[in-house]
């Protein structure tokens, strides 16, 4: 079973998010720079697939050289090599210049399962993996809290609004998994150790071949403004000595909701 | 006037709720058609056209309802092709970001996803997006060719039916659809029970993050939703270690809630967890962290430990009742 995994290097999501006022981009210096919590399930997901089923799980990025730390986190837990698609010209990339450069980066090679987080926890737009799946031509389970892949077919749980719908499709297939899917394992010292050795393949645009179809040159949207929303102000802050309680109790008295 | 699409959810016939916000914002910004898709979408027809659809189109094939998004990315594609409409609305819902998300990667259109808002601007659409858990509001233009596709945030917008409304022109599709592509097909359904009004419904929110310390300590968050005829919430972090399913999850991901008084308990404030709940009415926070980003927008906050306070509170609150 060949697994791919698709993961993203966000601003340390624990970290107030900036944007640049003049370029309106993520400020990326001077920041923490990790693994996207979310896609620590998508690693742990592929990994606990080779490991009931033998394979390799390859886990890929687009992003700036320095994206290569998050591919090395994932290798640390377990992954077997990465590919990281960066260019100059993929700078301010859409969601949709990703799924491009993604889809074109793993074109020709066979993966029986392509797992994505549901959505980056900085952009959060959760469209990549839906737009990868269309240019790939391959069905999409979304929003998987439970996934088995056996017998040529993936079936997972996904989310409702009221519980959860069983989904299956043939493979190949891309699947997005939420949080709640698996406890993502901490990379042990030897995998940290053994990470180092692991092939990272670099491409770049020319390498896809995608010059001038991807990022910069093919931009379907861009963000003119941003504006502070105005912010809830803060009311009493105290102190409970005991009547913490009753002071909350008042509160919803006041409000009329008792 | 400018085309713009509404893409009706249905279930058994009936819009989403979010659907009804969707239309009210459609129509303020041009002529609007609604899709309405699945069995039972014809029965959608009337409440459509109350809230200001123009046009509905309508297919009831089953494979709208069992196959996930290839089948409505299909037919879309085909009707903006010959309609060519500005804009096409969909709701941030599960299947609303899949079929539009998949939709553009088809047309190479732009895709704008987590808006609040659209505006029409120099003849194009400007949309809002709140950033930063909704402490930055983002201004976003269309750049490429093709309709623009918006995923709306749930409740966004209030829902309003039209001043005048007549009833809407209705094309009903018989197509056959092909699945013969490989597909993702729903084999069942699976509710799971909660008690009490729904998150999207209450009034009053009591809401559980990680601070509570365990997962057996929303027991007394039951009782004090009992008592107050609350809803129960939860912070990704208490849906993320498996204490309570993702249907409690307010946040980001998961539901935007806008009751009049939100309660957290134990809930730090992460960016995440605010955007979802920041347009309660009033909100009263519970935590011992006096540094904890919830204070900055509580209208109450009490530094203390939840363990010790929530208990109490559910006695004051029924001996206030009692009087």
């Amino acid at each position: 079973m060949n697994v791919l995994v698709c993961i993203k290097q966000i601003p340390d999501p624990n970290a107030p998010g900036k944007l640049d006022p003049q370029t309106k981009r993520l400020v990326r210096e001077g920041v923490d720079l990790v693994l996207d919590p979310g896609d620590e399930h998508a690693v742990e997901a592929g990994l606990q697939i080779v490991e009931k089923d033998a394979g390799e799980v390859t886990v890929i990025s687009m992003g700036p050289p320095k994206a290569v730390d998050a591919i090395r986190r994932a290798l640390a837990m377990g992954a077997h090599r990465g590919i990281l698609v960066t260019d100059t010209a993929l700078e301010n990339s859409d969601a949709i210049s990703t799924a491009r450069a993604i889809a074109a980066a793993v074109k020709g090679q066979t993966y029986d399962v392509i797992i994505c987080g549901t959505e980056s926890t900085d952009g959060s737009s959760g469209a990549v993996p839906a737009q990868l799946a269309e240019f790939l031509a391959l069905p999409l389970l979304s929003f998987a809290k439970k996934l088995e892949v056996a017998q040529g077919k993936a079936v997972i749980d996904r989310q409702t609004d009221d519980g959860y719908d069983v989904v299956e499709a043939p493979l190949p297939a891309v699947v997005t998994v939420t949080g709640g899917i698996n406890e993502a394992r901490y990379p042990a010292l030897r995998g940290i150790m053994q990470a180092k050795n692991k092939e990272v393949k670099q491409v770049g645009l020319s390498d896809i071949g995608l010059d001038g179809q991807a990022g910069k040159a093919a931009l379907t949207q861009e963000v003119v403004d941003a504006t502070p929303a105005e912010a809830r102000k803060a009311g009493e802050i105290v102190e409970d000595k005991g009547d913490g309680a009753k002071r909350v109790a008042d509160f919803l008295k006041e409000l009329k909701v008792i | 006037m400018a085309g713009v699409w509404v893409f009706a959810e249905t279930v058994d016939g009936t819009p989403k709720p979010v659907v009804l916000e969707l239309l009210t914002k459609a129509r303020s910004l041009g002529d609007m058609t609604a899709v309405a898709l699945g069995p039972g979408a014809s029965k959608s027809v009337e409440t459509l056209g109350k809230y200001g659809a123009k046009k509905v189109y309508v297919h009831e094939d089953g494979a709208f309802r069992d196959v996930l998004a290839t089948p409505a990315v299909e037919l879309l594609a085909r009707l903006l092709a010959k309609d060519k409409p500005d804009l096409v609305i969909f709701g941030m819902t599960y299947d609303g970001r899949d079929v539009a998300s998949r939709l553009s990667a088809r047309l190479g259109t732009a895709l704008i996803a987590n808006a609040t808002d659209i505006g029409a601007k120099d003849g194009g659409w400007a949309i809002v997006s709140p950033m930063f858990g909704g402490s930055l509001l983002v201004t976003t233009v269309p750049k490429a060719k093709g309709p623009t596709l918006v995923l709306i945030r749930p409740k966004a917008v209030t829902a309003e039916p039209a001043a005048s409304a007549g009833a809407p022109q209705v094309e009903t599709l018989t197509d056959p659809v092909d699945t013969s592509k490989p597909v993702a097909r729903v084999l069942r359904r699976e509710t799971e029970k909660a008690s009490g009004p729904k998150l999207e419904d209450a009034a009053i929110i009591v809401s559980g993050g990680r601070g509570l310390g365990a997962p057996e300590n929303f027991k007394m968050l039951d009782e004090l939703a009992a008592e107050l005829g609350a809803a129960v919430g939860a912070s990704r972090a208490v849906v993320d270690a498996g204490w309570k399913p993702y249907s409690f999850q307010i946040g980001q991901t998961g539901k935007t809630v806008k009751p009049t008084v939100y309660i957290a308990l134990g809930i730090s404030g992460a960016m995440q967890h605010t955007v979802g709940m920041k347009g309660a009415r009033t909100i009263i926070a519970i935590n011992k962290d006096p540094e904890a980003p919830i204070f900055k927008m509580a209208d109450l906050g009490v530094v203390g430990d939840v363990h010790k306070i929530v208990p109490q509170l559910i006695q004051e609150v029924r001996s206030r009742k009692g009087k």
